[in-house]
């Protein structure tokens, strides 16, 4: 085991219930005080194939795997024959004696097992649970609890479940608390949608897609509890449109998607821009183009949702690095959609979305000031009166007297179309105001991360979820790593100060041409090289910090 | 409130003797009317897609949200998510719902949306010139089909009946009191209401002689009747010569999409908290 930490691989074939297996090890990892990242790898299909999960814990915080483990539980064959070559030394193997067979490792009779409950075979992994937790040298009563609160459902057969492998395993090592309180383990999925109820999220509308879905999810399973409604319309451009009627009417509306999906909402991202209307926009970047990879990661999607759409106007771009920066930068995303009126595009990668993470519940960001409102005395309301901001005060239908007007052509103040070119320019300059506000707001919300060595000459740039690796390497190479959250409007000021005294920097992306060392090229800074992955998975570890020694040299 | 204030200053280009005219003036007299009788103003919204029919945005002074080419629905979908209160009326084309936006009306249909659709079916692109569209008879010639087109018409009747729509009438720019009577009734359905209002383009397609012939008022007694709503959508194909009904061809009550998303009650900042807090320590 490397020093302080553990890793653990659990696969098995689609529908063995690999993902959850997952969680509840990260859970329990948590619980030990371990700082965790889960990967989850799975092929677009619903039963067979192989899947599988990597759970690392560390001492301080993360947000990667490595590619080596110092346990795997197989559920099957195929788990060994694809991942035996990643165990450490003295690593352990757990695994279902009834599919796999590894004479050095725990072998599970999980079929009798299940017999004896008179369990489904869905249930497996509960028995592999048990078998982990004892030859991890975890105690059953501390154990017992974490998986308590971990089962949806059937729990008391599913401990029943675990305790028997629990008692046919083997201590083999020593997984030691580590004296630092538990954090909960939370997907960025889930943190996004945990941000999106504190941002006062009335409406939620998705078509289905990888890897934004089980945001979908999440907020559907607790509508009734935190009293908004998800709705799932006949498209994306469905999607999108009915958020902005939503706008209109002055509900807060927000809509999931992936890169696909998000290529036809573009129509409606410019109506969003022209008619001031606000929108979270959750775009889960996957590979690409096209269909690309549907279940597989890229950062390939930045200068598209930079640049969506024909025409200008104003837009917000952030891309969280984590957990807690979902949570946080989703709500100041909806808040600075509504005070600014636009478009705002939440770009996690996939490895943000469907990885898990730790999450600090006391890491959060104060609500935004609220949207700018007129008031009642003002006759005639004009949707779009202008202001030394651009930031036209707002009123939602019905008002007795008053006529709101929103429109997708070039309009007057009160929302009439024209084709007069004074108000036109007069009109097009309005709206650009509101993006010299919003840059300026969000220079003071710290909008680019510092990490790994801050006095570091030699800098790492990066974004999303490639966040928790640099900075991770960034300790270990003596390098200071810049990372920024808010990438559209870019944050000239603070990103000037994160560069402040590097003399050289190297882009870490997930994307085929460096698309964030494009960007700041704009800006005045050259990149020295480039470490760029684009297969569709993420980067691991040790390989990263072997490809940054290579390009640094 | 009379209708002439329901005119907005927005200088009218529609052309002379369009057909958009008949339906300006009846929505203006309808809603001046209705706003001492339950209705109030500040309550309608109009969404208006692209095209003649959407300039009906910009000549009134009402709500209204001038939404882009087709997308007059799902616009409308959101807007009745936020406020259920609020009366939407979108008027849209024949190429705006027929064409780019088709999906949209029929999940609308589909999901008894309540709300009320005025398709202004000109049965021809005028904003773009004259090229044909979904309902244009078949041989018609345009700029795009300058020997005819080959594609037979859309019969938007059959297809609303397919999708589950509560409401279905037709009318005719050339019967204005008639048509000024279905929009009333289709405002006033709880549900999904749609009208294909015919109406002349007196450019490039003025079939006012044409409907004048053959136009007749449907028997409205068994509007509740599916197999009657079958027969009388089929009667005319939108190409050949057949007698054209005007009026409700069916109606029928069911239970509303507002109906089954009611607006819950909002969670104070305290609840908010508490509920994360919960999320947060039950994993803890």
């Amino acid at each position: 085991m490397a020093e302080g930490e553990v890793s653990v691989l659990v696969g098995g074939k689609a529908g063995e219930g690999i993902s959850s297996a997952g969680q509840i090890i990260a859970h329990l990892l948590g619980q030990l005080g371990y700082r965790i990242h889960m990967y989850f790898d799975y092929p677009s299909l619903i039963k067979g194939g192989h899947n599988f999960a990597i759970i690392r814990g560390a001492r301080g915080k993360i947000g990667s795997v490595r590619s080596r483990v110092d346990l795997i539980l197989a559920l099957d064959q195929e788990t060994l024959r694809v991942h035996e070559g990643r165990l450490n030394d003295h690593g352990v193997v757990v695994y279902n004696a009834d599919t796999a067979r590894y004479p050095p490792g725990i072998g599970i009779a999980i079929k009798s097992i299940l017999a004896a409950e008179e369990a489904p075979p869905v249930m497996g992994n509960s028995a592999i649970l048990g078998a982990f937790v004892k030859a991890a040298g975890i105690e059953w009563a501390f154990a017992e609890g974490v998986l308590t609160k971990s089962f949806r459902k059937g729990t008391g057969q599913n401990l029943r479940v675990a305790r028997r492998a629990y008692e046919a395993s083997e201590e083999r090592l020593r997984i030691p608390a580590t004296g630092m309180t538990g954090l909960p383990g939370f997907t960025g999925n889930e943190a996004m949608g945990i941000g999106l109820v504190e941002a006062g999220l009335g409406v939620y509308l998705s078509y289905p897609m990888s890897p934004t879905s089980n945001l979908l999810h999440f907020l559907a399973g607790y509508s009734d509890e935190v009293r908004i409604r998800v709705i799932q319309p006949e498209s994306e451009i469905a999607v999108i449109l009915a958020a902005l009627g939503c706008a209109y009417a002055g509900t807060r509306a927000a809509v999931g998607t992936s890169g696909g999906g998000f290529s036809l909402m573009v129509e409606a991202l410019g109506l969003a821009g022209m008619a001031e209307l606000p929108v979270v926009i959750v775009v889960g970047q996957r590979a690409g183009p096209s269909t690309g990879l549907a279940t597989y990661t890229a950062q390939a999607d930045l200068e598209f949702a930079i640049h969506a759409g024909h025409g200008e106007f104003p837009r917000l771009v952030i891309a969280p690095g984590d957990a807690e920066e979902s949570r946080t930068w989703i709500r100041a995303a909806m808040d600075l959609a509504w005070k600014y009126q636009i478009p705002a595009l939440f770009l996690p990668d996939r490895i943000i979305c469907e990885g898990m993470y730790s999450l600090d519940p006391s890491v959060t960001m104060k609500s935004r000031a609220d949207p700018v409102m007129a008031g009642p005395d003002i006759h005639p309301y004009l949707r779009y009166a202008p202001t030394d901001s651009g930031i036209s005060p707002l009123r939602f239908p019905p008002v007795k007297g008053e006529v709101i007007r929103v429109n997708s052509h070039a309009h007057d103040t009160d929302g009439i179309t024209t084709e007069d070119p004074g108000i036109t320019r007069t009109m097009a300059e309005k709206r650009q105001k509101k993006m010299l506000g919003l840059a300026a707001e969000i220079e003071g919300m710290h909008p680019v991360n510092i990490a790994g060595d801050t006095d570091a000459t030699t800098g790492v740039l990066c974004w999303g979820s490639n966040k928790g690796i640099c900075a991770e390497l960034g300790e270990t190479l003596s390098l200071r790593v810049i990372q920024p959250v808010a990438l559209w409007p870019f944050p000239e000021k603070s990103f000037a100060e994160a560069m402040d005294g590097v003399e050289r920097f190297f882009g870490v992306e997930t994307n085929e041409t460096g698309q964030l060392v494009r960007l700041v090229r704009q800006f005045g800074y050259r990149a020295d090289g480039m470490v760029l992955k684009y297969d569709g998975r993420p980067f691991m570890l040790e390989d990263l910090e072997q490809e940054l020694r290579r390009v640094m040299a | 409130m009379k209708g002439i204030d329901l005119i907005s200053h927005a200088k009218n280009t529609w052309c002379p003797g369009c057909g958009n005219f008949a339906v300006q003036h009846i929505l203006k007299d309808l809603l001046a009317q209705m706003d001492g009788g339950g209705l109030p103003l500040e309550n309608v919204v109009l969404v208006a897609g692209i095209g003649q029919h959407g300039k009906l945005f910009d000549f009134m002074n009402l709500n209204g949200f001038y939404s882009l080419h087709g997308r007059t629905i799902p616009v409308a979908t959101g807007i009745k998510l936020a406020n259920p209160s609020l009366r939407v009326i979108c008027v849209t084309g024949d190429g705006d719902s027929y064409a780019e936006g088709l999906d949209h009306l029929i999940f609308a249909a589909k999901r008894n949306l309540d709300i009320t659709v005025l398709v202004h079916d000109n049965r021809v692109y005028g904003l773009t010139t004259g090229q044909f569209t979904p309902t244009s008879p078949y041989g018609y010639r345009g700029h795009s089909t300058p020997r005819g087109e080959r594609e037979m018409p859309l019969n938007p009747m059959d297809l609303m009946l397919a999708a589950g729509a509560t409401f279905i009438g037709r009318g005719y720019t050339g019967r204005r009191d008639e048509l000024k009577r279905l929009i009333r009734e289709a405002i006033l359905h709880r549900g999904f209401s749609f009208v294909d209002i015919l109406q002349i383009c007196s450019t490039y397609n003025d079939l006012t002689a044409y409907y004048n012939e053959r136009v007749y008022a449907w028997s409205e007694e068994d509007a509740g009747d599916r197999q009657a709503a079958e027969r009388k959508a089929g009667e005319w194909n939108y190409s050949d010569d057949a007698k054209i009904g005007l009026g409700v061809m069916f109606r029928h009550t069911a239970p509303t999409f507002e109906d089954a998303y009611p607006v819950p009650g909002k969670m104070s900042p305290d609840e908010r908290a508490g509920w994360v807090a919960r999320i947060l320590s039950e994993r803890s």
